[in-house]
């Protein structure tokens, strides 16, 4: 050990660019990472920001208005927030369901448990969950046809694998001594499991199917755009066919309602913070 | 199983309950399958089961051939610079309204009541910010395509628009919720905003702010693909024309890559958030 200096040796600021610094190297591979993502993708900036495309931009906005509010259509698009209410509350619940039945297999129950299951029920989680509801919908309709049913089951498969994991993460952190103390007394593992790791874990699951519901419901909006039914399915449809009056109302119906269950939402977690 | 039926201590003293809302549960799910058309049956249906048997049949074997594969690759790539362009300029749009929307850095409002004029001019942020995420980005891509064509342009401006919406919000709501005396401090002792942000307010929040940005990118990834069903280019475009055309091989050589891709970005984000801290 060298004894200090009486007066200590200038020294010169560290250099910007160090080869041990590891968040300097991030930030490189950061800068890289964006730079060749606008380098590679033909972004058409001139045609956006030049002033043909204000001016299209600024007639296609004033095509929107006025809406169209007549009452017949108005209905039409009432029917049409109520069916991806609809979509998006069973597509959670017939999730919430499978979820639970594949979060079963998907965890360790106690340590002694050989858990064989475990490793494959937990790929099948994350490939359901890696792929988005959108595209299951598009593959379902193959099969399910047009219409709200696909959609459904297309939030369904998606939330099975969210919920699923979540599900799993929650009942294997559950604390152990009620189960322990019922399988010690000779319960089987579907009473102990009834009876100790689901009340102690149910408030938990309940508010992750609550998030995912809400979730769901942004979802089931934008669903249709691919076929399978709700509010997504009527904007395709009007788009489609340039009748902009009418497809500014779908466009508030579905502000309107997401923007309500985001009010609703926050209130119900203020509340429940409280 | 007898054992219940023999050993009253084992009968579950709460089941007439549990039946009952059960039962009214399953009544008041009846209307939700009128709805939603909820037919499952219609999956059994003979002509059904042949179609779809026949498209999950020739999803093997996957096809490999090289040239598939390099496509595959490129919009791969396309579909992460989507979603990397898109996150940037989401931030381009979200710090500059997070920092005008922060109630803590508010000068007027330290001896207690915010002026008007700066409490209306956060309002008018707030609402901006809500409004341009509660519209889906698969709206927004929909709106752009008409405007500026097909193409990874309108993928780009859908993910920025809604991503800055959000990642805005968040920003002002991690800034206010962690601890604001330091940065009050300084504002009281005649430091400028700016100079209270980078110095107060930044550093205890930076970890935090960072780790739900890489979040928030590995949820643009998903989403960049979901804009190619819209013809926002990338790999969502290619796995829509497989679709249309019915080519098993090719849809199943995509959603693997799809899974590996959503999975290589899950393994990315945790790491790279857990070295966050």
């Amino acid at each position: 050990m060298k004894p200090d200096a009486a007066n200590l040796p200038y020294r010169l600021p560290p250099k910007m660019f160090d080869a041990r610094c590891r968040a300097c190297w991030f930030a490189a591979g950061l800068l890289v990472l964006i730079g060749a993502s606008f380098w590679s993708l033909d972004l058409q900036w001139m045609q956006f920001l030049s002033l043909d495309a204000a001016r299209s931009m600024g007639r296609f906005i004033g095509e929107f208005f006025p809406p169209d509010l007549s009452a017949p259509f108005v209905k039409k698009v009432a029917i049409g927030a109520a069916e991806t209410l609809a979509m998006s509350l069973l597509g959670t619940l017939l999730a919430a369901a499978a979820g639970l039945a594949l979060a079963l297999p998907a965890s360790r129950l106690h340590d002694g448990a050989r858990a064989r299951a475990r490793a494959p029920t937990r790929l099948l989680l994350n490939a359901l969950r890696a792929i988005p509801e959108l595209v299951w919908a598009a593959l379902l309709l193959i099969s399910a046809g047009l219409g709200p049913f696909a959609g459904t089951l297309a939030l369904a498969l998606h939330t099975t694998g969210v919920l699923g994991r979540l599900f799993a993460e929650s009942i294997e952190n559950a604390p152990p001594g009620p189960a322990f103390a019922l399988r010690a007394q000779g319960v089987g593992p579907l009473r102990v499991f009834c009876y100790a790791t689901l009340p102690q874990v149910l408030p938990q699951l309940m508010s992750y199917t609550l998030y995912r519901w809400e979730n769901n419901i942004r979802a089931a909006a934008v669903l249709g755009v691919v076929g399978a039914g709700g509010l997504g399915a009527l904007l395709s449809f009007h788009m489609g066919l340039f009748q902009m009056g009418k497809t500014a109302t779908i466009l508030a119906a579905m502000l309107l309602m997401v923007a309500f269950v985001d009010g609703l939402s926050y209130a119900a977690r203020r509340w429940m913070t409280r | 199983m007898n054992s219940a039926a023999t050993r009253p201590e084992l009968r579950d003293p709460a089941w007439l309950g549990r039946v009952f809302w059960l039962l009214a549960a399953l009544v008041l799910l009846w209307p939700l399958t009128v709805a939603t058309e909820f037919r499952p049956w219609v999956l059994l249906e003979p002509a059904n089961l042949r179609i779809s048997g026949r498209f999950i049949g020739s999803f093997f074997p996957p096809v490999l051939n090289g040239e598939f594969l390099a496509m595959v690759l490129r919009e791969t790539w396309r579909t992460v610079a989507i979603a990397t362009a898109g996150i940037t300029l989401a931030l381009v749009i979200a710090v500059p309204m997070a920092l005008l929307s922060v109630r803590v850095l508010s000068i007027s409002a330290l001896p207690g009541r915010m002026a008007r004029g700066p409490f209306w001019c956060r309002q008018v942020v707030r609402w901006t910010l809500m409004v341009l995420r509660s519209v889906p980005e698969l709206v927004w891509a929909l709106v752009f395509v008409r405007v500026v064509g097909l193409g990874p342009t309108a993928g780009v401006l859908a993910i920025a628009l809604t991503y800055g919406g959000m990642l805005g919000k968040v920003y002002a709501e991690i800034l206010e919720s962690g601890e604001t005396q330091p940065t009050e401090t300084l504002l009281r002792n005649g430091s400028g905003r700016l100079q209270a942000f980078f110095y107060g307010l930044l550093p205890q929040n930076a970890a935090e702010l960072s780790s739900y940005t890489v979040y928030r990118w590995e949820c643009a990834i998903r989403s960049s693909v979901v804009l190619g069903f819209v013809g926002a280019g990338g790999l969502g475009q290619q796995l829509d024309v497989s679709m249309k055309m019915f080519n098993g091989g090719e849809v199943a050589t995509m959603l693997l890559v799809f899974i590996a891709l959503v999975a290589l970005a899950d393994r990315v984000s945790a790491g790279l958030r857990r070295g966050l801290g």
